[in-house]
């Protein structure tokens, strides 16, 4: 876990922990008799279907595993489904057909007070405009969820200043909503989210309504974040940076479906369809590639140098070119793997594609 | 090529249109001309008439009959807060009887004025505080103290209690829909256009002649806009919100309560205040039915023409109103504004510093009160009235411009008012049936049409059509004239910046003044008639076209104007061209506004001796007639709910084009 410290390192710990999260199936259409529509056809609808039957398909058939500890992001445009999506997992909207598993039990079957609990203990969730309540000061919004669940004053109010405190916003416990910056606000909304200790972290494009640098600030403040509380986090971004620069895992969204799931580095060597391959091309492919997708097999060549698989392009661009020798790439016992060519370094920074060479 | 085409394929429905709508008038006229042949088309027929308010009558008399149980003990639980604070405000309290009896003092007028001062001062600084405890030092020393407390008190508890049942019913509306729809809209609907007075006569028949029948009344009135604030707040409430108090776990209960209540309440406090200046309105009017106080003077006064101290009385409304109107606007305004942190600090006197020494002052003053007399009533020493003053004026305008007031009076009786009125009242009931059916189809389709016509027809059919008319009449032609007041200056306003600084506050102090008060003023220079009621009324039913107007110039996207500009634009083209229209949908909403409360003024207005709908429920109320008074409100409201039906499908409909 350790390497989570460092933004967009991934590839190695997707594969760990249990599933928190689990999608099966899920569909959400908008319209008369949906859900009707949906069971008929046993779970199963071509667009031509949902269309013809007058229904508008805002999630459709969407299967995802989240695992404990992770950054999930689902990333789509404006009205391919995401925020449908992630209020399909936390039951703010009830799904049409499918299941969501909690811990593998099926959420759509809990009683309202079960997940009243649920949601009081276990899920946190920030949005884009922060929904702050506009007639409490910064202390009493934290302490909200906490006062809900009936706790008395001293204990919620010392609470929230713990996770005041961790949010950078001693201080303010006394400033009104108004009165703060969008960034300031988005960090109450992140602390009250934050103060009921959640194990999953549902964030709704908690940046969008940001600048780009204070963007920039609030996400190197939720990597710092993550790395002290290791939440099961779905992030939600309609920003391919962002996703890149956040995320364990991405799952891409169009129309309502989900078109690819994998690391960056996946997305970006092995898109699925054109439609991915557009999102990643402006990328910049030497901070999301790593040593293991460009090396091949080792020649004779002299070596000028040793890497890690999981090391970035960009970590040792320069001293490859300067070196001007391949570079080898060695497994976590020492043992040469592969090598990575000076030439393959500078086409990838050229952009000319010779990707999967050695893959 | 294809605007070519889409523009000659949009001109047939419209040249349609055109022969229908003269087929109709050419059918009307045709029925207009044979009316000897066939009178029951153009005068509704004696022998067919409903007998509707007969109905409502047995209806009520039983009522009253077999449920005085029910209406005695609510007049007797009302009572106890009223009494309550009729005597803490005005009457003293009363304990015991006889010669022990002991009296503990009101509340003294020193402590009152002085908290006055204090609320003005919290609520909105130091400029609101000399205004507010101005109004009330006004009050008491022109002698109108007792009177204005005695409204006050009433006001105090009908607000509360208006302000919880509105949010309970909005409540109630905003978590479903299907009542909304059936029950709240409609009858929402009916209440606002309803005229007040219709409102006492049930209220009389059940509750007798007395503060309590007042006060419900008022409650009733008043209550609409708090129904429409909490429907509109909870509906305003960013979605976000709503999903977050879900996700925190709160509970139905805790989410309305704790959640979006709370978060509306900017948009509450609007309909508070609104509900505060309709219940004053409504107190004065219902001084008819007992409720006393600053009406009641202005009511015996008129009656006894005793113009100087109508005036006065009249002043004190004003003085009220204005007072409890920027109170209560800056009380919302500083909601909307959100709040200012400030380090919490326990203890009473700490965390409201303003509430605890308004309650000290009450105190002191009326304790002091006891022994020293000046505290307890406002000295006659200190007082002065104006009554002569402004009797001396109007007989000095009489005397001097007699003959000019006169010759107007009588020109516009003669030249305008009467044939408008010889028209009006001749038009055939079924040809106004038709051709308003017809205008609700082309506007927006044949529900409407239905509507319209049976609205309509309602006020034939229970034998009111001529005085229907001469409502129509009367409410229509002041309506016109307010309008043409109104717009102009509306389009002076949004063009010039300093003509909208000076004529703001007069429109906002116009719009707060109760109906009443218009009256005055007009009566003690044309006397009683259509001409007093007709300008009372245009005066009163001003302040929309002028404010929707300037609005809805104003609201015309910059970007557009600068489109223009830069496509060569001369600024009276630019004004003409894309402006007006633009504005067009906002001015006529300003019309409708104005429409509606030209008709709510032209039935109080029978208090000054017009012959219609009003004067029938005027009729009805001396003579305690519910079934004669309620069908007559009920006609009055079906003119108003048919005009606005119109307007709102027309303004729709150009909304809808502009896009």
């Amino acid at each position: 876990m350790a390497d989570r410290t460092e933004p967009g390192s991934n590839a190695a710990n997707t594969q760990k922990g249990p599933v928190k999260l689990a999608c099966r199936n899920v569909w959400k259409l908008f319209g008369a008799n949906a859900v009707n529509f949906i069971r008929e056809r046993d779970g199963k609808a071509s667009t031509g279907d949902i269309a013809a039957a007058g229904l508008v398909g805002a999630v459709r058939a969407v299967d995802l595993e989240i695992r404990q500890g992770e950054i999930f992001i689902i990333m789509g445009l404006s009205g391919s489904g995401k925020s449908t999506l992630v209020r399909c997992m936390s039951r703010l909207v009830e799904p049409s057909h499918g299941k969501v598993e909690f811990e593998g039990k099926d959420l759509l079957k809990i009683s309202d007070a079960a997940l009243i609990e649920l949601r009081r203990h276990r899920m946190g969730m920030v949005f884009q405009n922060f929904a702050l309540l506009p007639h409490l000061n910064v202390l009493d919004n934290i302490a909200f969820p906490l006062s809900i669940q009936g706790q008395d004053r001293t204990t919620r109010e010392a609470r929230a200043r713990e996770v005041i405190e961790l949010v950078g916003l001693r201080g303010r416990e006394h400033f009104y909503p108004r009165e703060l910056s969008g960034g300031q606000q988005q960090r109450v909304g992140i602390a009250r989210s934050l103060a009921t200790k959640p194990e999953i972290w549902f964030l709704d494009e908690p940046f969008s309504a940001l600048d780009p640098l204070i963007r920039r600030e609030m996400q190197d403040e939720l990597m710092r974040l993550q790395t002290m509380l290791h939440k099961t986090i779905v992030f939600i971004t309609h920003d391919f940076d962002e996703a890149i620069r956040l995320a364990d895992r991405i799952a891409i969204m169009k129309d309502g479906e989900v078109i690819q799931i994998g690391t960056p580095e996946e997305l970006v060597v092995n898109p699925a369809t054109d439609y991915v391959a557009e999102f990643t091309r402006d990328v910049d492919r030497a901070k999301v590639i790593s040593a293991r997708s460009l090396m091949r097999a080792c020649g004779d060549a002299e070596h000028g140098g040793t890497v890690a698989p999981e090391a970035k392009i960009a970590s040792f661009s320069a001293d490859i070119v300067t070196a001007g020798k391949p570079f080898a790439v060695i497994n976590g016992s020492g043992k040469p793997i592969g090598e990575v060519t000076p030439q393959a370094v500078i086409d990838l920074l050229a952009g000319i594609e010779r990707l999967r060479a050695g893959a | 090529m294809t605007v070519t085409a889409s523009a000659s394929q949009a001109k047939p429905p419209l040249q349609r249109w055109l022969v229908i709508w003269a087929a109709a008038l050419a059918a009307v006229l045709v029925l207009f001309l044979l009316q000897d042949s066939i009178p029951w088309a153009v005068n509704y027929p004696a022998g067919a008439v409903v007998p509707v308010s007969d109905w409502i009558s047995a209806l009520m008399g039983w009522i009253k009959s077999n449920l005085s149980w029910l209406t005695r003990s609510i007049t007797a639980v009302l009572g106890v807060p009223l009494d309550f604070a009729l005597n803490l405000l005005a009457k003293n309290f009363k304990i015991g009887h006889g010669a022990d009896a002991f009296t503990l003092p009101r509340l003294s007028w020193v402590g009152v004025c002085t908290v006055a001062f204090l609320a003005g001062h919290a609520a909105g600084g130091r400029k609101l505080s000399l205004l507010v405890g101005g109004c009330f030092l006004y009050i008491a020393l022109f002698g109108q103290w007792t009177s204005a407390m005695l409204t006050l008190a009433l006001i105090s508890i009908a607000v509360p209690f208006c302000i919880l049942t509105g949010l309970f019913v909005g409540i109630w509306a905003w978590r479903k829909p299907w009542a909304e729809r059936l029950v709240v809209s409609p009858a929402l609907d009916l209440m606002q256009t309803i005229p007040t007075f219709a409102y006492l006569i049930p209220m009389l028949l059940l509750f007798g002649n007395s503060p309590v029948s007042a006060m419900i009344a008022t409650a009733i009135f008043a209550t609409p806009p708090m129904v429409r604030a909490t429907m509109l707040g909870l509906n305003r409430v960013p979605l976000e919100i709503g999903e977050f108090s879900d996700m925190a776990g709160c509970t139905a209960r805790q989410k309305l309560w704790r959640v979006l209540l709370p978060s509306a309440r900017p948009t509450l406090m609007v309909g508070v205040n609104q509900v505060i200046m309709l219940a004053l309105n409504m107190v004065i009017i219902a001084s008819m039915i007992g409720a006393g106080g600053l009406g009641y003077d202005v009511l015996l006064a008129l009656r006894a023409l005793k113009v100087g101290e109508a005036m006065e009385a009249g002043l004190a409304i004003v003085a009220l109103a204005i007072a409890l109107d920027r109170l209560s606007q800056a009380l919302a305004h500083k909601q909307a504004k959100g709040h200012v942190h400030q380090q919490a600090s326990p203890g009473l006197w700490r965390r409201y510093p303003n509430l605890t020494l308004a309650i000290a002052i009450l105190a002191v003053t009326t304790l002091l009160g006891l022994f020293v007399p000046a505290f307890a009533a406002v000295p006659k020493a200190i007082t002065f009235t104006t009554a002569p003053l402004w009797k001396a004026a109007v007989n000095w305008v009489t005397i001097n411009f007699f003959d000019t007031i006169e010759a107007f009076r009588v020109a516009l009786i003669l030249n305008v008012l009467n044939p408008l009125r010889a028209f009006c009242e001749g038009f055939p009931w079924l040809g106004a049936v038709f051709l308003l059916g017809l205008a609700g189809y082309q506007l927006s389709g044949l529900r409407l049409a239905a509507m319209v016509a049976a609205l309509t027809a309602f006020c034939a059919i229970t034998g009111l059509w001529e005085k229907t008319m001469a409502t129509v009449y009367l409410c229509g032609i002041s309506a016109f004239i307010a309008c043409l007041i109104g717009i102009p200056m509306g389009l002076m306003a949004a063009r010039s910046d300093r003509f909208e600084k000076v004529i703001t506050p007069v429109i906002d102090t116009l719009q707060v003044l109760p109906s009443f008060c218009f009256i005055i003023p007009v009566v003690m220079l044309f006397r009683v008639g259509d001409v007093t009621a007709m300008i009372a009324t245009v005066a009163f039913a001003v302040v929309p076209a002028i404010r929707y107007t300037n609005h809805g110039i104003r609201q015309v996207p910059p970007a557009l104007i600068e489109a223009a500009k830069v496509s060569g634009c001369t600024p009276r083209q630019t004004f003409f061209r894309v402006q007006l229209p633009l504005a067009l949908p906002e001015i006529m909403l300003g019309v409708n506004q104005t429409i509606l409360m030209a008709l709510a003024m032209i039935i109080i207005c029978a208090m000054v001796g017009t012959r219609d709908l009003g004067q029938e429920v005027f009729i009805a109320l001396s003579k305690a007639d519910s079934g004669r008074g309620i069908v007559a409100g009920l006609a009055i409201a079906f003119i108003g709910i048919v005009a606005d039906r119109l307007f709102s499908a027309w303004t729709a409909k150009a909304r809808a084009r502009l896009g």
